[in-house]
Parts: structure tokens; C-alpha cells; sequence
């Protein structure tokens, strides 16, 4: 089976396997990037986009050889375990709000995340959540939370699907939305969506790379992706990840320290 | 409007096959034909064995192979995926998120549908050739080339049934493939990615694209069959 | 390897056919006994034709002593060393889905003849049936009366030392039912034992060497053909050549 032509060219050596998330994946970022780091170091990474409940059983399963992921708790929890020898702070987006231009909770006039929630709430207006234990879903009830509300009744839909099933079902439903922003920029159906909320500073989404435990998982290409994991929060990650752009628009900001 | 729009795609797609769709279709046919003949070759001899030898459990496994059709892709992508993890018992090969991890996923799916309905035409050919084959002398491994090449018009329908759900699976070859660009990236997957970022028309001209192919392997599957159908009956 | 067909034939010319013994044979299907018990020896030259009304188990009879089927209890003895190569044509002649030919070279395979001579044996054979013309028709498309030949065919290459048929001309009009008996006539003439069953009189006055006669799972009579169809001994063969409907 090995000999197939096409999986022969991907048993070139110089490459490793990133398990990452949808939203980077599909905002196209990796696309901008990866080119710029494979001319610097000749390492092409393979990225398997999938949830970040996925991606942290993926790795712990030691079949990724990195990690970069956007849920701060669990990535310290998956270092204190031992799964992961070192995390580091590479990037942040933003989450923002989504809904019907006409706007009927009138969350653009609030001036808070907290507001914001707790007006959709009071207002029982449609409201569709990711609802797979997603980075982003964790952080949306999160939000419910700071907001004092407890998400419930036939206004609250979830749906147990990714950022982009669920943009489609709130296009199609005229429902409210969290979504992070890169995968809001990038979506191409928006229908009757807008922006409607952003900028709080608690809605900030801060992303991690993980440097995964030599002792564990020995097989893997440890020193490839110690290549990537610096690369990462290098000057010249940093500036890649930062010249990256969606109809103009900054989508990612490096905040590596 | 957008379902024109998703033609006017698809033709696009199709006139100005670029390199990397034109690396995607290569692989899912490359992918779906494999693992459709590998279990052609598996599951072919295991339907006329199951038809033709009687033993202890026959029934339960006969009941076994009719249920495996229609079992979930994602669960038989988790039953490959749990096998060939690092953490799992073939995890050595480091197969995980290549093509062969795909492929075996697919003969996992496409396995038991040939198996089955193969059993089941090999029993029905043996039913009236039993009496004949018995006056000739022959073992019951002798019958079975026999009987399969006599079914072999039936056996291409079931193959291009097993393609059919080989090629149109998204499931198993996601969670094993791990959907990587320029690596494991099929049309079924393609379709679910532009899904999710919302180019519904682009999906949707990836969605006609897979069609217009798997309608061409069936096409032609179709027209070898007649021809040597007329020539040898 | 000299040919197989020729080896074959030397020894089926000088040896006689090897004879048939069964002894007290019953068959029984779901308790319910359908044939026998029945004892008697096929030992002349034939050919022998098994007659009897319909359900008097002569069908049963032939894939008993063809091995299609095993007694209940006594035994089906050849006379010789071990089993002798025997061949069936049945009422419904079963041919695989191919051509002509190929249902020859197939026969030929399934017992190891050499692939070279299996096709020159099957040209010959369906040359010897006027079948050459309809070589590499699919056989299923043939008439009734040419699969039968086909059939025939079939068992010709193989050199059968003992040939049963089963009813083999009920489907057929008088001119195939023609071409089916002189094929019979040739294969008694290279020295195989025919053992047919047929309820025409008339085809079995003119096949017969030797005839069985069953009624009611029973062998009634086993004599010289002019014997039986002269003085029939049993009251159910008197019976049955009389045209009366016997059980």
C-alpha cells in the first residue's frame, strides 16, 4: 500500500504533523504561513484541522508532533500531565458577535460582552452555540456565565457541530452567533449576518503551541517541531503571522513574549 | 441562483483543472479503487466460502455481514483510527494520516457489502449448478472459481456498489486521513471544509465534480460489462 | 502425455463396462421412505433404461447409484477397483454461463486434462454433436435441443465409463429427441454403460437393452428388454405397458 505514488511523496522525511483547529485552518492562515517557514527551514507541516478536544486526544495519543491549540486552561492542565514539556503564548484573535442585521436584542448598543449576552438572553432571541466542547464553545458559556445567565429553552440551540455548520445554521435561521474572528471573515455565506459586537478585551481567544514530552512519546520528530514551536514566537513568525490578512483585515496578533 | 452558480462552478472547476483539485480527484479515485479492489479480493472469496461450506456459526456470520452494511464510516474511522494510533496496537507502521490509512478505512466499509451480497448471488448460482458440479467431481474449493467467475456480471454490480459507498464516504476518511492539504485531502472532505467556511457554491461544484466522476467509473465499468456480456454470455 | 481421450478409450474397449450392484438400498427423506429397499446387479451390456410411472423414484435411483446423493442404508458397489468415470445428463441440462466451448474446456479442467488437449478434445466433440458452428455461442442462448447436445458434449469428453441420463429428451421435439438417441447409441458403441430413465415406451423400445421397471420405490423387474416388453411378469408392469395409470 505504501507503494502509492502519492503516498510516496508524502514519505518525505522533512515534515511533521500539527494537530490544530478549524478556525486557523480555515481562515486560511496556514496557508499564508507554512510556505514562509518551509523556505526557512525546509519542513513542510502537515496540519490536521479538527476541534481542540480532538486535537488535545490526538497528541496525547502521540499522533501529532505538535501542538497549537486555543484553550489556555487545558493546555496548562496537558503540561502539568506531563503530555506536553513546554507551552508558550504564540497568538490571539478575538471572538465576536454575530446576528441578524435588524438586530432585535440590540446587542450592537451594549457595552459589554456581559451586556451583550444577557440582552440575547433577556430578549430569548434565536441564538445557535457550537455545542461540541470546542475551545469555543468552553469560552461561549464562559460568557453566559460572566453574563449571569444560564443558557436554556427553545431560543438556545446546539448544534454539536463546527464553527462552519454553525455559521450556516445561523444564516439559515437568523439566529445569534459567537463565532472566533478569523472564521467569521473568512465565511462566505453570511445571508442576513453582521458583525454586531466586538472588542471587549474578555472576549479575546489566546492561542498556544505545545512542545510535546520526549519521555512519553519518543517516536516522534521532536526536533522538527522544537524547529516549529520557536519558529513560531521567532521575529519571523511573529511578523508572518501578523502580515497575514482577510480583505484587508488582521485576523491574528502575535503576542509572544 | 446559487444552484447555477455551483454548475457555473463545477464547469470552471472542471475547464480549468488546476493542480491541486486535479491531485485531489487523482487521489480519492486512487484511493476508492484500491480499497474497492482489495476487497474485491478478500471479499469475493469470503462470500462464495460463506456459500458454499457449511459450519458451526454460519448463520451468525451470515447475519454479521449483512449488518456490517451498513455500518457508520465515522465508526469504522474510529475503529481504524484506535488500530493504527501510535498509542494503538499497529501504531509501529505510523500509518495514521496517510492515503493507506484511507484505504483501509474504505475496505473496512466496502468489505462486508461485497462479502455479503457476494455470498448471497454464489448461493443462488450454486442452487442450480450443485447437482452438475457434484457429477463433474469437484471440490468445493474447485466450485469456487467457477461460481464467481459465473456470477462475474452480478459480482461487477456489487463491486461498483462497494465503490459507490467508498467514494461517497466523508466520515472514515476524515478521521483517518486527517483531511491534510496535498496529503489526504479527497473530494468528500474538500467538500465538507468549504462547507464549514461557508462556500457553499464552491462546495456545491465539488459536490457535481464527484458525481460527474463516479457517473464516469460507473460508465465505464457499465460498457466493459455489456461488451463481454454480449461476447460470452 | 498421450491423449487422454485415446488412453481412455483403449481401456474402455477392452474391459466391459464395470457393473452396478445395489444392495438393499432405501433412501429416506424427513422419515419418510422413498426408496427400496432394492437389490439388484447391472451387468450386461445395456444398455439399461429404468422405466415406471412418475413418482416410483427413478430419478432417486439414478443419483443414488451416480453418488449424487447417499443411502440411507445398504450400498451402491461398483465392480473393479475403485469408482469408474461415470458422467450425467440431466432433464434440465445445467451449463455454466459461457460459451459453448468453454463448458467443454471447463469439464475437461475441473479433471486435470492438460490445457492444450482440452481444447482440441472439446473442438472434436462439439464437431462429433454438429455443434462446430455454435462454438463460441453464450450456451444459455442455445435451442433446448442444442444445450442438450451440449450436455451430451460435455459428457463425450469426458470418456465416462458409465453414462446416466435423466430423462434427457422430455423437453425436446422428435428431432432433437432423434439426435439425443443416436448420441446414446454412440457412447453404448465406445463401450460406456448407459443407465437411462424415460417413461416413452416407445424410445424404450428402441434404446433398451435391459430394463428396470419401479413402481412405488420398488424394483418390480429387472429383464432382457424383448422379455419385458413381450411377457411382463409383475401385475404393475403389465399395468404400465398397457397404458393403464398405475401407483
Amino acid at each position: 500500500m505504501t507503494s502509492m505514488g502519492l503516498a510516496q511523496a508524502a514519505y518525505a522525511d522533512d515534515y511533521i504533523t500539527l494537530a490544530s483547529t478549524t478556525s486557523t485552518e480555515n481562515s486560511g492562515l496556514f496557508d499564508a504561513i507554512l510556505p514562509e517557514f518551509k523556505e526557512a527551514t525546509g519542513i513542510e507541516v502537515r496540519v490536521v484541522a479538527v476541534g481542540t478536544g480532538q486535537a488535545f486526544e490526538i497528541a496525547r495519543r502521540g499522533d501529532a508532533d505538535s501542538l497549537l491549540v486555543h484553550d489556555t486552561t487545558g493546555e496548562q492542565r496537558f503540561v502539568e500531565n506531563g503530555h506536553a514539556s513546554e507551552r508558550v503564548d504564540v497568538m490571539y484573535n478575538d471572538f465576536v458577535l454575530i446576528g441578524p442585521a435588524d438586530d432585535p436584542a440590540s446587542i450592537s448598543e451594549a457595552q459589554s460582552a456581559s451586556e451583550a449576552f444577557g440582552a440575547i438572553a433577556s430578549a430569548e432571541a434565536p441564538f445557535t452555540s457550537r455545542g461540541d466542547d470546542s475551545g469555543t464553545h468552553r469560552a461561549e458559556l464562559r460568557f453566559w456565565e460572566n453574563a449571569g445567565v444560564e443558557p436554556d429553552g427553545d431560543w438556545y440551540r446546539e448544534l454539536g457541530s463546527g464553527m462552519g455548520p454553525t455559521l450556516n445554521t445561523a444564516a439559515a435561521m437568523d439566529a445569534y452567533v459567537m463565532s472566533d474572528r478569523a472564521s467569521w471573515v473568512a465565511f462566505g455565506n453570511r445571508q442576513n449576518l453582521t458583525l454586531l459586537f466586538e472588542g471587549d478585551e474578555v472576549l479575546f481567544n489566546q492561542y498556544g503551541s505545545l512542545l510535546l514530552s520526549r519521555d512519553k512519546h519518543p517516536h516522534l520528530k521532536h526536533d522538527l517541531a522544537e524547529q516549529w514551536h520557536k519558529w513560531l514566537v521567532s521575529k519571523q513568525g511573529q511578523q508572518a503571522i501578523a502580515d497575514f490578512r482577510v480583505d484587508g483585515q488582521q485576523l491574528f496578533f502575535p503576542n509572544a513574549k | 441562483m446559487e444552484n447555477n452558480n455551483a454548475f457555473e462552478v463545477a464547469l470552471s472547476l472542471l475547464l480549468n483543472l488546476d493542480a491541486s483539485l486535479f491531485q485531489i480527484v487523482a487521489l480519492s479515485l486512487q484511493v476508492s479503487i484500491l480499497a474497492v479492489l482489495i476487497a474485491a479480493v478478500l471479499g469475493f472469496p469470503l462470500g462464495a466460502a460463506v456459500a458454499l461450506w457449511r459450519f458451526p456459526g454460519r448463520g451468525g456470520l451470515i447475519v454479521v455481514l449483512n449488518a456490517l452494511m451498513g455500518l457508520p464510516p465515522v465508526v469504522a474511522g474510529l475503529m481504524v483510527y484506535l488500530l493504527l494510533s501510535r498509542a494503538g496496537p499497529l501504531g509501529d507502521w505510523g500509518l495514521l494520516f496517510t492515503p493507506s490509512a484511507m484505504i483501509v478505512a474504505q475496505v473496512v466499509l466496502v468489505l462486508p457489502i461485497l462479502a455479503a451480497l457476494s455470498r448471497q448471488k454464489v448461493e443462488e448460482l450454486l442452487g442450480e449448478y450443485r447437482e452438475q458440479f457434484v457429477s463433474l467431481g469437484m471440490s468445493r474449493l474447485r466450485m469456487m472459481p467457477t461460481l464467481l467467475w459465473d456470477a462475474r456480471f452480478a459480482l461487477l454490480t456489487i463491486l461498483l456498489a462497494g465503490f459507490g459507498r467508498a467514494s461517497a464516504e466523508v466520515g472514515a476518511v476524515m478521521m483517518v486521513g486527517g483531511n491534510i492539504e496535498g496529503v489526504t485531502r479527497v473530494m468528500t472532505t474538500s467538500i465538507v471544509l468549504e462547507t464549514g467556511k461557508g462556500n457553499l457554491p464552491l462546495a456545491l461544484g465539488l459536490g457535481i465534480v464527484l458525481l460527474t466522476l463516479v457517473m464516469l467509473v460507473n460508465a465505464g465499468v457499465y460498457w466493459v460489462g455489456e461488451l463481454t456480456r454480449r461476447r460470452t454470455g | 502425455m498421450t491423449s487422454f481421450n485415446a488412453s481412455l478409450q483403449a481401456s474402455s474397449a477392452l474391459l466391459p463396462p464395470p457393473a452396478l450392484c445395489f444392495d438393499g438400498v432405501t433412501f429416506s427423506h424427513e422419515d419418510k421412505q422413498l426408496l427400496g429397499p432394492c437389490s439388484f446387479n447391472l451387468d450386461g451390456t445395456g444398455p439399461t433404461l429404468v422405466m415406471g410411472p412418475n413418482g416410483a423414484g427413478k430419478s432417486l435411483l439414478l443419483r443414488l447409484a451416480h453418488g449424487l446423493l447417499a443411502p440411507t442404508q445398504g450400498r451402491v458397489a461398483w465392480s473393479g477397483e475403485g469408482r469408474p468415470r461415470q458422467a450425467m445428463v440431466f432433464q434440465q441440462p445445467v451449463l455454466l454461463r459461457r460459451s459453448a466451448v468453454a463448458n467443454l474446456t471447463h469439464a475437461l479442467a475441473v479433471n486435470n486434462v492438460p490445457r492444450r488437449t482440452r481444447v482440441k478434445l472439446a473442438y472434436d466433440a462439439l464437431e462429433r454433436f454438429g455443434l462446430s458452428a455454435s462454438a463460441h455461442t453464450p450456451a444459455r442462448v442455445l435451442s433446448g435441443g442444442e444445450q442438450q447436445r451440449l450436455a451430451l458434449a460435455r459428457a463425450w469428453v469426458l470418456s465416462p465409463q458409465v453414462l446416466f441420463l435423466d430423462e434427457p429428451t422430455s423437453a425436446l421435439d422428435p428431432a432433437a429427441i432423434k439426435a439425443v438417441e443416436a448420441a446414446v447409441r454412440e457412447f453404448h458403441q465406445r463401450g460406456t454403460r448407459i443407465v437411462m430413465t424415460t417413461h416413452d415406451l416407445h424410445q424404450a423400445r428402441r434404446l433398451a437393452g435391459d430394463v428396470l421397471f419401479l413402481s412405488g420405490g420398488k424394483v418390480r423387474e429387472h429383464t432382457a428388454a424383448e422379455a419385458f416388453f413381450d411377457r411382463p411378469v409383475s401385475r404393475e408392469a403389465q399395468a404400465y405397458i398397457a397404458g393403464e395409470l398405475v401407483e
